[in-house]
Order: C-alpha cells, then structure tokens, then sequence
C-alpha cells in the first residue's frame, strides 16, 4: 500500500457492510446500530440524517476508527480498515467537528494545531511545515497570520474554518463533516457551506456529511442516507427523496423543514400534513 | 501580562501575600546578613541570656539555653522553604503523571492507579508522615521523604478529574484522529490545559506544607536540634506559656506570615490563570 491511500479511484471509496454496533453497559446492552450497509462513492457528498440518537454519530466514530465495530466491516478504497487503525488510515479518513468552540487546544495557537497533521504524517520537510500551514489557513479563507493566534481570538465561523483546514492538511480523500454547521449562525453557516463545496470540486473530496439539518441536506448532498433508531430506512438520491419520500418517517422530516419554497408548499399539500411528525 | 499585572496591583490582598512571601524568601536567601546573630542557628549556649523578653539586641528575645529567636526564625525559614521546594518538586511531576495516565487511558490502568492513589488518600497526611518517621532517622531528607509520600495523591486526583474532563474535549478527538500519540496528547495537549490548576494548588500548597513540616517537628518528628524549625520552636516553648509568650509566639507567627502569604498569591494566581477547578 502506497503512503497515502489512494485517492484518484473509481467505485466505491466507503464501504460499510453490514456493521452494526452493541455497547455494553454493565448489564445493559444498547444497540446503536444495526446491520448498516452503504457504499460511498468517490467525489461524492453522502447525506446522513436522523434526530438524536438516530446512531449517526456512531456511525461517525466507526468510519473514523474510534471504536470498533461490534459486527460488520468498513472498507476503505476496496481495503477493509483494521479495528487497530494505522497512521497511513487515520490520514485517509479526517473529521471535522460540530463544536469548533470545543475543537482546536484554547492552550495552543491555530499554527501549532494544524502543524500536528503535518509533523504526525510527514507533510513536507520540517522548514517548509511552516508555509504549509500559512497555505492551508488562505485555502480556507483566512489570513496566514492567523497561524500565531490563540483559538480565542478567532470567532465561531472562523475556528470551523481552521478545523477544515486541519482536516485538509492530512490530504485525506475522505471527510466526515459531523453537523459541521449546526453551530454557526445562518449567513456563517451559508459561507462555510460554499467553502466546503469549493474544496470538494476543487480537491476531489468525498463528504460524508452528518447532520440533522434537510436545508443543508437539499443544498450539498448528493445522496441521502436517513437513519432511525440505529437503522438505515431510506438510502437515495437526494432530489428522489425529496420529491418521492418512501417511508413515513422521512416524510415526517422533511414536512418538519421550516422553511417553505414554493416547490416545498406544493409537496406539503401532495403529501398532506403528517400525523406522526417528530417533534 | 498587563492583565497579570492589573489583577496583582488591583488587589490589595494579592498585593500583600507577594510582600509576605518577599518577606519570607528575603529571611531565608540573607539570613547570614539580617541575622544579628548567625550563629545562635547551631548549638550555642549562652546561659548569662536565656528565657528574656523581647528587648534590645534580640527583639524577639531569646530561648532557654540564651539564643537570639531572630535570628533562628530568620535560619528556619531557609529550611522551611528548602524542604517547601523539594516535596514539592518531586510530589507534583508524579501526581501530574499518574493522574495523566490513569485519566486518559482509563480501564485497568486508571483502576489500579488510582487505587493506589486512594489507598494512599484514605489515611490521615499526618499519620502517614508520622509512620515514615517513626520507622526512618528523623533528618530532614527524611522529612521530605514523608512529606512526599503524601502529598502526590492529591496532585494524582486532580489532574486525574482535569483530565478526564478534557480527554471529553473535540481537541483531543482530532488529535486522535489525526493519528497523534498517546505521549503527544497526554503531555502536549490535555497537560497544558491542566497547568493553571496545578500552578495554583502548588502555591495554595507550599504554605501547607510548611504547616505539615512543622507539625512533624512539632511532634519530635521532624528536623532534629540545633537546627532551627520553626514547628520545634513552637512545641519548646509550649511548655513555657503564658510566662515565656515570646518562645511560642514568634515561630507562629512565623508560620502564620509564611502561609498567609503563600494562600493569598494561591488567591491571585487563581484569578490571574482561570483556574476554576
């Protein structure tokens, strides 16, 4: 296998077959998911939603390699991905958080925090990190200077755009985006979105993009994966569901969108309003 | 630092334990030079002297084999803050690393650290300390000795509860995505944000440590005569209360001055670091 996983591929980049999760809790055993299988494809931005507790941020920690899954296999560029993952794994697949409050070391300046992606994997010679890092902060729209200050002194909207540059420092072909926006205020979130596409188109990423948020979904997604109590229930293209939702439960999400298009006034009247509708 | 600064200045409080405490290193650094009598520190006798009130030349009088109380508490502190420095010194890095550990790696590591830790809280500092003592020679390395031994489970418990509550922290999920080390994260990451506590404690510490040597003195236990301590000070004149007020009266106050001080800087730096814990 090369030092970095192979990024330019056809096919499927994700594989997760039939992975399911049981954490034990003393006595209890919780199932926070069960029996999960979807392909990602490469360049592609993969939707997963659900409320809370749906098991999208598990599904998260087990594509991301932070616990094992219970049962099943993921696979990475056709390679399933160890329960112990390496180095050369953790570059593949990057995160980025939805508290960017809580997600950069308030001990530590945006330079020293990108910088760790660079001195963990080897990116470029040690002189150079420097200008790497500078590099990585204008990609995501912010000055290099920002490299010597403190998490403190940047806002929410920027700090998330330091945590996509960490992500991209690894050069990961694979993002998870953990409702990287539902912490932003409403214009933030709308730029932040435009960022993520541009370095999508302009890097070949692949998103796997969580969140609870069916505007967001609407906008970026090209496919959808809706999740309900640990389950997967309706996998498809992203205007398919919308248009065509099949099972109840995701017909009661997307009534649940407030904002009203006119295309969205006309679905609401074709599907009537819902009686089960979660709250 | 211009924060640091307005905080100290702002409060007179903090603004008075940083002129105890300069009281107390400048005694114990220029003893050999204030000290009207240097070598009243050792075993010197001076029968024509003993027992007098505070009066010209021993202003806070003398002790009952004739030696100047001055310049003994001026020696004193020298030991008190040799011995404030080295417990503290060797307690804080292995309470700091076994309460990293245990609070980042958890499951059978973090059990059996900090039962270890609780055995060690679960008895009494000063009966612990006193067992040392009763079974080592009651020199002053030995002193610290025990002093250490109980003082590390309290830094081991601190950092054990900072740590688990940052290792919760996204920081430390992306550096463990990213593929960092153990090593790196518990050292470069979660340490750093546990340093203003630790800082803190150690300041608000010094002062009782002083107090628990003293206490081991107080009891026998600790620096053996002549040496100067204030604790022994204070137990030998004990005897002699209320008619030789001084032989009590200063070492305490001795003490007193050398841990107020210390608490109201531990007051301070609390402020000044954002340290809540």
């Amino acid at each position: 296998m090369s030092k970095t996983m192979s990024k330019t591929m056809s096919g499927p980049i994700l594989k997760v077959d039939k992975v399911g999760k049981t954490f034990v809790q003393g006595v209890h055993q919780v199932e926070a998911l069960a029996d999960i299988s979807f392909s990602v494809m490469a360049g592609e931005c993969f939707a997963v939603v659900g409320e809370s507790g749906s098991g999208k941020s598990t599904l998260a920690n087990l594509i991301l390699g932070i616990y094992p899954p219970t049962t099943g296999t993921i696979s990475y560029a056709g390679e399933p991905l160890p329960a112990k993952r390496q180095l050369v794994h953790r570059r593949a697949i990057q995160l980025v958080q939805q508290n960017p409050l809580s997600a950069l070391n308030p001990k530590r300046t945006i330079g020293a925090s990108l910088r760790l992606a660079l001195d963990v994997h080897g990116i470029g010679a040690p002189s150079e990190r420097r200008d790497i890092v500078g590099g990585l902060l204008e990609e995501v729209g912010l000055p290099a200077e920002f490299a010597s200050r403190a998490p403190a002194a940047l806002s929410g909207g920027q700090r998330q755009r330091v945590s996509i540059a960490r992500a991209l420092a690894c050069q990961s072909a694979l993002l998870v985006l953990d409702e990287p926006t539902s912490a932003l205020d409403v214009l933030v979130q709308a730029r932040v979105l435009k960022l993520l596409e541009k370095l999508r188109r302009k890097h070949n990423l692949t998103y796997i993009f969580i969140t609870h948020d069916l505007c967001v979904v609407r906008n970026i997604a090209d496919r959808v994966a809706v999740f309900e109590k640990g389950r997967l229930i309706e996998l498809a293209a992203t205007e398919t569901l919308f248009t065509r939702p099949q099972t109840p439960y995701t017909r009661a999400l997307i009534s649940a969108v407030p904002v009203v298009s006119e295309e969205e006034e006309r679905l609401r009247q074709r599907l009537g309003e819902p009686q089960n509708a979660i709250g | 630092m211009r924060r640091t600064l307005a905080i100290l200045v702002g409060n007179p409080l903090s603004l008075l334990g940083l002129f105890l405490v300069g009281i107390v290193i400048f005694s114990a650094v220029f003893a050999d030079f204030i000290a009207p009598f240097p070598e009243h520190r050792g075993a010197v006798v001076d029968f024509a002297n003993f027992n007098q009130p505070p009066a010209w030349p021993n202003i806070f009088g003398t002790d009952l084999v004739g030696r100047d109380l001055f310049s003994r508490i001026l020696y004193a502190y020298r030991i008190s803050l040799v011995l404030g420095v080295v417990v503290l010194s060797i307690a804080t890095p292995i309470g700091v690393i076994v309460g990293l550990v245990a609070g980042y790696v958890g499951g059978k590591t973090e059990y059996v650290l900090m039962r270890i830790t609780d055995v060690f809280l679960s008895i009494p500092p000063l009966v612990l300390a006193m067992a040392i003592m009763g079974v080592l020679e009651p020199t002053l390395t030995n002193g610290m000795l025990a002093v250490t031994s109980m003082w590390w489970p309290w830094y081991a418990r601190l950092v054990y509860n900072l740590t688990r509550s940052e290792k919760e922290e996204g920081y430390v999920l992306a550096a463990e995505v990213i593929g960092a080390s153990r090593a790196y994260i518990i050292f470069r990451e979660i340490l750093p944000n546990c340093v203003p506590a630790i800082i803190t404690k150690m300041t608000l510490d010094f002062g009782f440590v002083i107090i628990i040597a003293s206490s081991l003195s107080f009891l026998g236990l600790g620096v053996q005569p002549p040496t100067p301590d204030l604790g022994s000070m204070v137990a030998g004149g004990a005897s002699y209360l209320p008619d030789s007020w001084w032989l009590t009266l200063f070492p305490a106050l001795a003490i007193l001055i050398a841990v107020f001080g210390f608490n109201l800087i531990g007051d301070a730096l609390r402020e000044i670091l954002g340290a809540d814990q």
